[in-house]
């Protein structure tokens, strides 16, 4: 790139959600230091009203859809898609953080700024189209979320979890920038699409095991961020020493951004040479799914509890990768949108109940919160109820999907080990509503104070969008399936 | 006039209303401190004589509790009127079928692949009136109905009285969802919904743990079955491209029977793993007897008369499908078969009334399957139909005795009851005759056929007609000792509950004797062909089916009329009622004539006797399997276990007991205790490695994901 290369102004229109959640953390941190104490929580505010922006300036990219950055970086319906997602998802974390930091005294700037910066970078990964730009988007986003699981210093379980996230973080990723110069040196290029070009032409194609090991590489980066076995390791200790609502964050946006690069580097640069990595990936979505479920089975911590099930929640994304259709991809796409619902719904729930320290994270301590406090725990069993994929949430549809991908690419195995998986974590969610509906009200629930507002408002909203799905799945799946033929 | 065709979609919409009311304001209608919400009905009317007084069903008449009484049986009225208007519309109608879609569910666009010829899916909120969702809707309407008056009564001084009316109205909705729905993908809203209220229905009883533990593990083996049959689903949709009945049916016409197993047996299969799971059947049976936790009208109504007979109502609706698949049709026979001489013997030795009651009931759904099994649909549906009346007064029958005797359900400790408690001695009685197979009651006609169309059908055989007649036998045996030791005899109660038995308030009887009046009547719509001198009019149930039925049995319909021997039906069916009244005769000498007997037979066969108590030890198999932690279920293997030995050791009298006590201590011990712990060894060991790594050491974690790149390099590498 000549250094007098002046982008075309619809270029600047594409990465306009990039520029305002960019713009929106710089002014929080700047007005960080100038801010009373008590009126930290404004720059809450910002942060949310700057996330409704970008989440108008996803659309505005979206009508200029198209490369930009000299293909670089491509908005498409697939960008769109997931760049929306993890925007809503930060809006919701963002809810779910108010008044978490207040209880915890913590309320400061860098914590929005922080939020905002690794939604730049989810939104990068999203319509990144070529490998280095994925690896720079995949950094920012990761390197927030590491501070973001310390982010109350003084306490211990927080400085555990974020070095391990951090630690094991950057080992895999290793792997993934390995695996990166690995193809560039087998192909001479990091553009998706020229890796494409190269993959499907028998005479410029290399060997083939060396295609796969670039591929396996890429893949222990990838499977890493998505916790995929066998590289989930760190998910349960990560997810459970991190703030709870930092947690609820860090199990949607960026475990769906990473599903997006995932997709489109597996869909279009090696998608010739599928049926290379397909065993690969298939073992691993099995092990996923079998890991994540007999290991909630025993899990009394809550957070560790949904830790596991968020493990086995990516198994299941993990078949619609297996099946390397379009379909597959429409699948995962819905999936992951009715999980983020879902999924940060259970978790505000967990961050309103824990209360100051996060003192009541087991499961035993909802005994009897249907009694006290019967809404939340009403929009609490619904959330379990769509994990559990019961139909009329979103959950339901997101498996019938992924499974019926499935099946269309003769995965019958992976698909009935796959339904048995569900079947059998009904128990562990269930054992959730029966404590709460049919035990005696404990301290725990007895003490609760209501709701706050802003979180009322996450709670709802995640509540009405799962169910919405449930009901109306086609207004997330007409947009899903038409996005779902990736550039190629 | 009203056209209730068009209007079918609002039949289940009025339950809906009734819930979503009920749970809303019922609140404020009806408040109640949530503590008293812990009392079962024995306990409530048993603590002590100042409730007494309420027993009879005079609870307080708070204006609030009188609006939820009416709103709860209204709504379902609501709803059997409609159904009544329609399916009198439906039978003027020529084609006898009448299809309403509201509102474009999953559109189709999202599964048009560029190259996937069929691989379209719309899926529809419709609802679809034929004559086999007309004869569903009539039993869940009139049936539910009914089961909701009696709860008036019954629940009459329970806490959380409008959410237990919130739930019942929840349940019809979803009830009749799944029978009216057009396409598979709502009629599996319907399935999973039912499954739901009734898991919050079993757990009525709040603080009841053994209630929690039951909801759930009905709610578990369910997923199991729903596994089977979301997969079935998908595959349907592979092959077919659609969900929608009438797509499906149309798109199997012309098909010939598979003769291996194909894609057509596969996804008759798996849809019959999901009715196994619903409708009780082996493997996925153990649940049912647990659920008995729950309060008795949810046992009536739920697993009894509707919910578990949709596995029934699946496997008919899906006729044209399995009519094509002979291996999965012998299959469905064969479990039918099994699963009700399994659960028949069970019931033989059972103490408990209403675990008496489910066994059989899972035993009834066994002769639904097999009659399903062997391709005489019809017969399946009309031994539904008739179940449902009996069976659904068999359970409120009990309820009104355990109401009477404040919450005891124990049979070896009732006795003498008939003078005390008339009105629901007598119900009983006649229902008791109907489910043994006396003619001309109900019980009689359905299975009658039953036997005749396992004998004589293509698909049947002469063994499966055995345990058929086996199971008859058995059945009126445990019918009858229940009826013999429940109200004749010598009463064996305790002080306390011997001095309040009283009969049940007339909200609670009036629905015993309509049910009575079905358990009677019933039946006379499905005579014997060979009653020639009953006019075609008493043959109506068949006929009424015949349309819906017309694809599956055309393959094989002409060959059975070829075989149809008058003299063999007649000593076929004679047979039956000799076998029937020899069951009855039988328990009236084993439990009147000489009580002592029993016992006596009881030591001599202990080993036979252990067995069928402990339910041939399938829930302490599965309970390491699916439902319980490994610990937990080791423990209450020994338990269990040791109270088996104990037992035995103390009712042994002579050397005989105690030789075969040892020998079924030693099966106990070698064989089932050890394939437990087989299976537990088994898990525990696989879940062990990843126990190890999980250590919280970041060393050991990034040493996992250094094994985990090596092993995916070394397979592009190797290979």
């Amino acid at each position: 790139m000549p250094a007098s290369y002046i982008p075309p102004w619809e270029d600047l229109l594409r990465v306009l959600p990039e520029i305002v959640l960019t713009v929106g953390g710089t002014i929080a941190m700047v007005l960080e230091p100038l801010l009373r104490p008590e009126k930290k929580r404004r720059l809450g505010w910002l942060a949310l009203a700057a996330l409704l922006v970008a989440l108008w300036a996803t659309a505005v990219a979206h009508v200029f859809a198209g490369p930009a950055f000299r293909a670089m970086i491509i908005v498409d319906g697939f960008a769109t898609f997931f760049r929306a997602l993890v925007i809503v998802v930060g809006a919701l974390a963002v809810l779910c953080s108010l008044n978490y930091l207040e209880r915890e005294r913590a309320d400061s700037g860098e914590y929005y700024a922080l939020v905002l910066f690794s939604v730049v970078g989810q939104c990068l990964m999203a319509a990144s189209n070529e490998l280095i730009m994925i690896f720079i988007g995949l950094e920012i986003s990761s390197i927030s979320t590491y501070v973001l699981a310390g982010y109350l210093r003084d306490d211990v379980r927080n400085n555990e979890s974020a070095i391990k996230y951090f630690l094991l973080g950057s080992f895999a990723t290793a792997f993934l920038l390995y695996g990166i110069a690995w193809i560039y040196g087998l192909t001479g290029s990091t553009d998706l699409s020229e890796i494409r070009r190269v993959l499907a032409n028998p005479e410029l194609a290399p060997a083939g095991a060396l295609v796969g090991v670039s591929a396996a590489l890429m893949f222990v980066g990838f499977a890493f961020k998505v916790s995929a076995a066998p590289f989930q390791i760190w998910t349960p200790d990560v997810y459970q020493g991190a703030p709870a609502p930092v947690t609820a964050f860090m199990s949607a946006g960026p475990k769906a951004a990473a599903f997006a690069i995932f997709l489109r580097v597996y869909m279009t640069a090696f998608e010739p040479v599928a049926s290379r990595w397909e065993p690969v990936v298939w073992l691993s979505a099995l092990a996923t799914m079998l890991v994540g479920n007999f290991a909630a089975l025993v899990q009394n911590n809550l957070k560790r509890l949904l830790a596991y099930s968020s493990i086995a929640h990516a198994g299941y994304v993990m078949v619609a990768v297996t099946a390397h259709s379009e379909i597959g991809t429409a699948a995962a796409m819905f999936y992951l949108v009715a999980y983020a619902f879902m999924n940060v719904g259970a978790f505000a729930v967990v961050t309103h109940f824990a209360r100051e320290r996060e003192r009541y994270v087991n499961v035993d301590d909802l005994a009897g919160l249907a009694q006290r406090q019967p809404v939340t725990a009403a929009l609490f069993a619904l959330f379990l109820l769509s994990l559990i994929g019961i139909p009329l949430t979103g959950g339901f549809f997101g498996k019938f999907y992924i499974f019926k991908a499935a099946l269309e690419a003769n995965l019958y195995w992976l698909t009935g080990i796959g339904l048995l998986n569900s079947a059998l974590a009904a128990y562990y969610y269930l054992r959730i509503i029966v404590v709460m509906y049919f035990h005696e009200p404990g301290e725990a629930a007895a003490t609760l104070a209501p709701p706050a507002p802003a979180l009322k408002v996450a709670l709802w909203s995640s509540a009405v969008a799962t169910l919405v799905l449930g009901v109306f799945p086609s207004l997330v799946l007409d947009f899903a399936g038409k996005s779902a033929t990736l550039a190629r | 006039m009203v056209n209730f065709l068009d209007l079918i979609w609002l039949i289940p919409l009025f339950p809906l209303a009734g819930a979503v009311t009920m749970l809303l304001a019922g609140r404020r209608l009806d408040p109640q401190p949530p503590s008293e919400v812990a009392l079962a009905p024995g306990v409530a009317a048993a603590s002590g004589g100042n409730g007494h007084g309420d027993a009879h069903g005079h609870h307080p008449a708070a204006p609030g509790r009188f609006l939820i009484s009416l709103i709860g049986p209204g709504t379902v009225l609501l709803s059997l009127l409609f159904s009544a208007g329609a399916v009198i519309q439906l039978a003027g109608l020529p084609e006898k079928v009448h299809e309403v879609v509201k509102y474009t569910w999953i559109p189709a666009f999202f599964f048009h692949p560029a190259g996937g010829g069929g691989a379209r899916l719309a899926a529809d909120f419709g609802f679809l009136l034929d004559p086999l969702s007309a004869v569903m809707i009539l039993v869940v309407t009139v049936v539910g109905f009914l089961i909701h008056v009696y709860s008036i009564g019954y629940m009459g001084h329970e806490g959380g009285y409008y959410r237990f009316f919130g739930y019942m109205n929840l349940f019809v909705f979803f009830m009749l969802t799944l029978v009216l729905a057009n396409n598979y993908l709502l009629l599996f809203v319907g399935w999973e919904g039912v499954g739901l209220s009734s898991y919050l229905l079993i757990g009525f009883y709040f603080h009841k743990k053994s209630a929690g533990d039951a909801g759930k593990k009905a709610f578990v083996v369910n997923r199991i079955g729903d596994a089977g049959f979301i997969m079935g689903m998908l595959l349907m949709l592979a092959t077919f491209g659609t969900v929608r009945f009438v797509d499906v049916n149309a798109a199997l016409a012309g098909r010939e029977p598979e003769t291996g197993f194909g894609v057509l047996s596969a996804i008759a299969l798996l849809l019959f793993i999901g009715a196994t799971g619903k409708s009780a059947q082996i493997p996925l049976f153990t649940w049912l007897p647990d659920a008995m936790e729950g309060p008795t009208p949810v046992s009536a109504l739920i697993h009894a008369a509707t919910m578990v007979t949709a596995g029934v109502y699946m496997v008919a609706r899906s006729s044209a499908l399995f009519a094509l698949t002979p291996q999965t049709s012998f299959l469905v026979a064969a479990v039918g078969a099994a699963t009700a001489i399994l659960a028949a013997s069970i019931a033989l030795v059972q103490n408990d009334i209403k675990r008496v009651l489910a066994y059989s009931t899972v035993s009834q759904l066994g002769y639904m399957f097999l009659a399903a099994g062997v391709g005489a649909y019809w017969v399946a549906i009309f031994h539904l139909y008739t179940h449902a009346f009996f069976k659904a007064l068999l359970f409120l029958g009990a309820g009104s005795v355990i109401h009477a005797l404040g919450g005891e359900q124990d049979i070896r400790r009732m006795g003498g009851l008939k003078d005390k408690i008339p009105v629901t001695y007598r119900t009983m009685w006649i229902a008791s005759l109907a489910i043994a197979g006396i003619p001309p009651l109900a019980g009689f006609f359905s299975k009658d056929e039953i036997l005749w169309q396992t004998w004589s059908s293509p698909l049947g055989s002469k063994a499966l007609w055995a345990v058929g007649v086996v199971t008859a036998f058995m059945t009126a045996f445990y019918m009858w000792r229940l009826m013999f030791l429940t109200f004749h005899g010598r009463p064996r109660l305790s002080e306390e509950a011997s001095r309040h038995v009283h009969e049940s308030p007339p909200v609670m009887t009036v629905p015993l004797v309509a049910l009575a009046a079905g358990s009677v009547a019933a039946g006379w719509i499905g005579m014997p062909k060979i009653w020639t001198w009953f006019g075609e009019g008493f043959r109506l149930f068949e006929h009424w089916l015949a349309p819906v039925f017309a694809a599956a049995t055309a393959h094989w319909h002409a060959h059975a009329e070829a075989h149809h021997d008058v003299s063999i039906e007649w000593a076929l069916m004679i047979l039956s009622v000799v076998i029937a009244a020899a069951g009855i005769a039988l328990a009236r000498h084993l439990y009147l004539v000489r009580p002592d007997a029993p016992e006596a037979i009881r030591q001599r066969a202990a080993p036979v006797y252990n067995v069928l108590y402990n339910k041939w030890y399938v829930d302490e198999i599965y309970d390491f399997l699916f439902v319980n932690g490994l610990a937990k279920g080791g423990g209450s293997l020994l338990s269990r276990f040791d109270a088996a030995v104990v037992d035995g050791g103390v009712n042994g009298t002579g050397w005989l007991t105690r030789f075969t006590s040892t020998l079924s201590v030693w099966w106990d011990t070698w064989v089932v205790d050890g394939s437990v712990r087989l299976i537990a060894f088994t898990v525990k060991m696989f879940s062990y490695p990843a126990r190890l790594l999980q250590t919280g050491y970041l060393q050991s974690y990034a040493l996992v994901i250094l094994v985990g790149v090596a092993v995916a390099l070394g397979y592009y590498l190797m290979r």
